[in-house]
C-alpha cells in the first residue's frame, strides 16, 4: 500500500500545530516553516500527480481496514488534478501573503492556512461521503479564522455571516447523510455507487431526497443560485489573500458535485440520473446572470472581482451540469482557469487597494507603479471575463462546444456569451476609473507620504499568477487530453467501486473464520 | 417510541429554523444549537431504533443487536458542532463588541436604527 496518498494530508495537519505552537512568536521561523511545508506540498502532489497519471484508482486504507468498513483515501487522476491545483495556488498566495506583510496584521496566519490546506486536500482524496463532511469542517473551521484575521468591523461582519451561513450548510449536509445512511446503510462513495443502482425506483423516494439535499449543501460551498448570497460579502471582505485562496474553496463544492452525482447518482442510476442536471443547470444560469450584474453594479473593487467569481462558478456548473464527458472536462479546464484568475485578480487587487485611500471605484490620485499595475488588472480582467489570448478564452469555448445540444444550446450560449459582455464593460469600466481617469490628477508634492512601491516580491505572485493561465493557454492541448482522460476515468464507474472495494480476500478469510465459530457454537 | 422521536426531531428543526431567521446572534446560535440536536437525534434514528440491544455482533449472521455505526457518527457530529458553536459564540462576541450591534445581517439602513436605538 502506498503511503504517499496520505502525505497531502498529514502534512499540514503536522505542520500547522507546530507552527502554532511553537513558533507563533517568531514570525521569522512561521514564514520559514510556512513556505517549506507549501513547497513540500507541492512535491508531493506532483509526485501524485505522476502517479496517477498511468490511470490507475490508487486506494489508501486507513488503518488497514478493509472498505466498505474502514475509511478509504482514494487517488485517481480527478483527485490529482485538484491536489495540484491546491498545492500550486496555495504556494503563490502564500509567497504574496508573506510579501506583502498580511500574515503578520493578526495571529496564527500560518498555522490557520496549514489547517485549510490539510482540510481542501483531505476533502479532495476521501472516498468516504461521512469523511468528506469532516474535512469540510476541518476547512471551514480553519476558513473562520481566516476569514476574520487582521480583524476590523466589517471583516468580522460579514464573517459571522459567513460563520452562521455554514453551519447551517453543515447541518444540511447531516441530514442528508442521516438519509442516505437510513435508505442505503453505507457511507462509502464506492460502495453506495454500487448498491444504489440496486434499489428499485419505486423504492427509492428517500435516495433522491438524499440526492437532492446533498446537491444543495454542494451547491452552498459553490456559491451557486439560490444560496450564493454569502460569497460576495465574505469574499470581499475577506483579506485579499485569503480571499485568493477562497477560489479554491468554491471549486470543493464543484468537486464534490462532479464526485459524487456521477459516481453515487450519476448517468446510469436509474433512480437517480434525472436529478442533478435538471436542476443544476438552470441555477448555474442564474448565477451567470447574476455575476454580471454585480460586476456591473459593483462600486469596489473587492466586490466587483467577488462577482466575476460567481459567474465564473455559474459557467463552470453550466458545463458540470451536463453530466456527460465533454461537459465534465470542458468544465475541469474552466476549474483550473478560473481559480488562477480569481486569485490572480484578488492578489493584483490587493496590490492597487492597499496603496490608495479607499477600495472605492472612484478616480484617486495614480499610486507610484500606475503603468504597471494597470497591466496586471488588464491581463488578469481579460482572463476572467475569458478574452484571448488567455486561458479564459479557451476555457469559455471548450464550454459553449460542449453544451450544444438541443434544449440547452439557447439558454448556455445567451448566457455565457450576454454574461462574457457584460463582465468585460464592468471591467473595462473599472480598470478606466483606476488607473486612467486617476493620471487626470496633479502629481503629489514630493514632500507628501508617497504609497511605498511594489516590490519584486510582491509582484511575481500576481505574475506567476498570470504565467500559470498564459501556460494553460499554451499547453491547452495537453492539458485538455489530461481532462479528458480525467473525466473517462471518473464515468468508468466500476473501475472505482472495484478498486475501492473489489474482491478482498482478507474480507473472504473474516467471513470463513466467522461462519466457523458459527457453526462450532451451533453443532 | 418512533411518533415521539419523529416528532422531537421535527419541532427541534422548526424551532431552529424559526430562531435562525431572528437575524440576532443570540437567537441564531440558540438556533444553530437547536438543528445541531435535531440532526444529532435524526443521524441516531437513521442506524433504525432498537432498545436494549447490544451494538455488537454477538454470533455472526444473529440479526439482534443495534447498528454500532450511527452511534459512532452522532459522536462525531456533537464533537464537530460543539467546536463550531465555541468559535461562533466567539466570533459573535467580536463583531458585537466591534460594530456595538449584534444584528447578523449587513444592512446600512437598520445599522443607523440600531446606532440610534443605543444613544437614545
Amino acid at each position: 500500500m502506498m503511503h504517499w496518498i496520505i502525505l497531502p494530508v498529514v502534512l499540514p495537519a503536522l505542520l500547522a500545530p507546530i507552527i502554532g505552537f511553537v513558533m507563533r512568536h517568531d514570525i521569522v521561523l512561521a514564514r520559514v516553516a510556512s513556505v517549506a511545508g507549501a513547497v513540500l506540498l507541492l512535491g508531493v502532489a506532483l509526485g501524485l500527480t505522476v502517479l496517477a497519471a498511468d490511470g490507475t484508482t490508487h486506494v489508501y486504507r486507513l488503518g488497514n481496514w478493509p472498505a466498505p468498513f474502514g475509511i478509504v483515501l482514494v487517488l485517481d487522476r480527478l483527485s490529482a488534478l485538484m491536489v495540484l491545483l491546491t498545492a500550486v495556488l496555495a504556494l503563490i498566495v502564500l509567497i504574496h501573503a508573506i510579501a506583502t506583510g498580511w500574515d503578520a496584521r493578526g495571529r496564527h496566519f500560518h498555522a490557520l492556512y496549514h489547517f485549510q490546506l490539510m482540510g481542501i486536500c483531505g476533502a479532495f482524496l476521501t472516498g468516504d461521503i461521512f469523511n468528506l463532511f469532516v474535512f469540510f469542517e476541518v476547512l471551514l473551521i480553519a476558513s473562520y479564522g481566516l476569514m476574520i484575521h487582521a480583524g476590523g468591523k466589517e471583516r468580522i461582519r460579514a464573517g459571522l455571516q459567513y460563520v452562521v451561513m455554514n453551519l447551517a450548510g453543515s447541518t444540511l449536509f447531516l441530514f442528508a447523510l442521516g438519509t442516505l445512511y437510513a435508505s442505503v446503510g453505507t457511507l462509502n462513495i464506492a460502495d453506495m455507487a454500487a448498491k444504489i443502482p440496486e434499489i428499485p425506483v419505486e423504492d427509492a423516494g428517500l435516495v433522491r431526497v438524499a440526492a437532492i439535499l446533498l446537491m444543495i449543501v454542494f451547491a452552498v460551498k459553490a456559491a451557486l443560485f439560490p444560496v450564493q448570497f454569502w460569497l460576495p460579502a465574505t469574499y470581499a471582505n475577506a483579506p485579499a489573500p485569503v480571499a485568493a485562496l477562497f477560489a479554491i474553496m468554491t471549486k470543493v463544492g464543484a468537486y464534490a458535485i462532479i464526485r459524487v452525482h456521477t459516481i453515487v447518482f450519476g448517468p446510469g442510476v436509474a433512480s437517480t440520473e434525472d436529478l442533478a442536471g435538471t436542476w443544476l443547470f438552470p441555477a448555474a444560469i442564474v448565477t451567470i446572470a447574476i455575476g454580471a450584474i454585480g460586476v456591473l453594479g459593483a462600486r469596489r473593487l473587492m466586490p466587483l472581482i467577488a462577482f466575476s467569481v460567481l459567474g465564473s462558478m455559474g459557467t463552470l456548473l453550466v458545463a458540470v451540469s451536463a453530466f456527460s464527458a465533454t461537459g465534465i472536462s470542458a468544465g475541469l479546464y474552466y476549474l483550473v482557469h478560473s481559480t488562477f484568475a480569481a486569485a490572480c485578480l484578488f492578489l493584483v487587487a490587493d496590490l492597487v487597494v492597499t496603496r490608495r485611500s479607499a477600495d472605492s471605484l472612484e478616480p484617486a490620485p495614480a499610486t507610484g507603479q500606475n503603468g504597471l499595475f494597470a497591466a496586471l488588472f488588464f491581463a488578469a480582467a481579460i482572463a476572467m471575463a475569458g478574452m484571448p489570448p488567455l486561458s479564459g478564452f479557451l476555457g469559455k469555448l471548450l464550454v459553449l462546444d460542449a453544451m450544444r445540444a438541443p434544449g440547452t444550446i439557447g439558454w448556455t450560449w445567451t448566457a455565457i456569451l450576454a454574461g462574457s459582455l457584460v463582465t468585460i464593460l464592468g471591467f473595462a469600466r473599472a480598470g478606466s476609473t483606476l488607473f486612467w481617469k486617476s493620471t487626470a490628477f496633479p502629481v503629489p508634492e514630493p514632500g507628501s507620504p508617497a504609497p511605498r512601491p511594489a516590490s519584486a516580491a510582491e509582484l511575481a505572485p500576481s505574475m506567476s499568477a498570470i504565467a500559470m493561465l498564459a501556460l494553460l493557454a499554451a499547453f491547452a492541448g495537453p492539458v485538455s487530453a489530461y481532462m479528458q482522460d480525467t473525466t473517462d476515468q471518473l464515468f468508468e464507474r466500476d473501475g472505482y467501486i472495484f478498486a475501492v472495494i473489489g474482491p478482498d480476500e482478507r474480507v473472504e478469510d473474516a467471513l470463513e473464520a466467522a461462519k466457523e465459530i458459527v457453526e462450532e457454537e451451533e453443532g | 417510541m418512533e411518533l415521539i422521536v419523529a416528532s422531537t426531531v421535527g419541532v427541534l428543526t422548526a424551532a431552529g429554523v424559526y430562531l435562525m431567521l431572528r437575524l440576532r446572534t443570540f437567537a441564531v446560535i440558540l438556533g444553530l444549537a437547536m438543528l445541531s440536536y435535531a440532526v444529532n437525534v435524526f443521524l441516531f434514528a437513521s442506524g433504525r431504533l432498537a432498545i436494549d440491544q447490544s451494538p455488537i455482533l454477538s454470533r455472526y449472521g444473529d440479526a439482534t443487536y443495534t447498528d454500532p455505526l450511527p452511534q459512532a457518527l452522532v459522536l462525531t457530529a456533537i464533537v464537530i458542532s460543539f467546536g463550531m458553536t465555541a468559535v461562533l459564540v466567539m466570533i459573535g462576541l467580536g463583531a458585537y463588541l466591534e460594530a456595538g450591534s449584534d444584528r447578523i445581517d449587513i444592512d446600512p439602513a437598520s445599522e443607523d436604527a440600531d446606532a440610534k436605538d443605543a444613544r437614545s
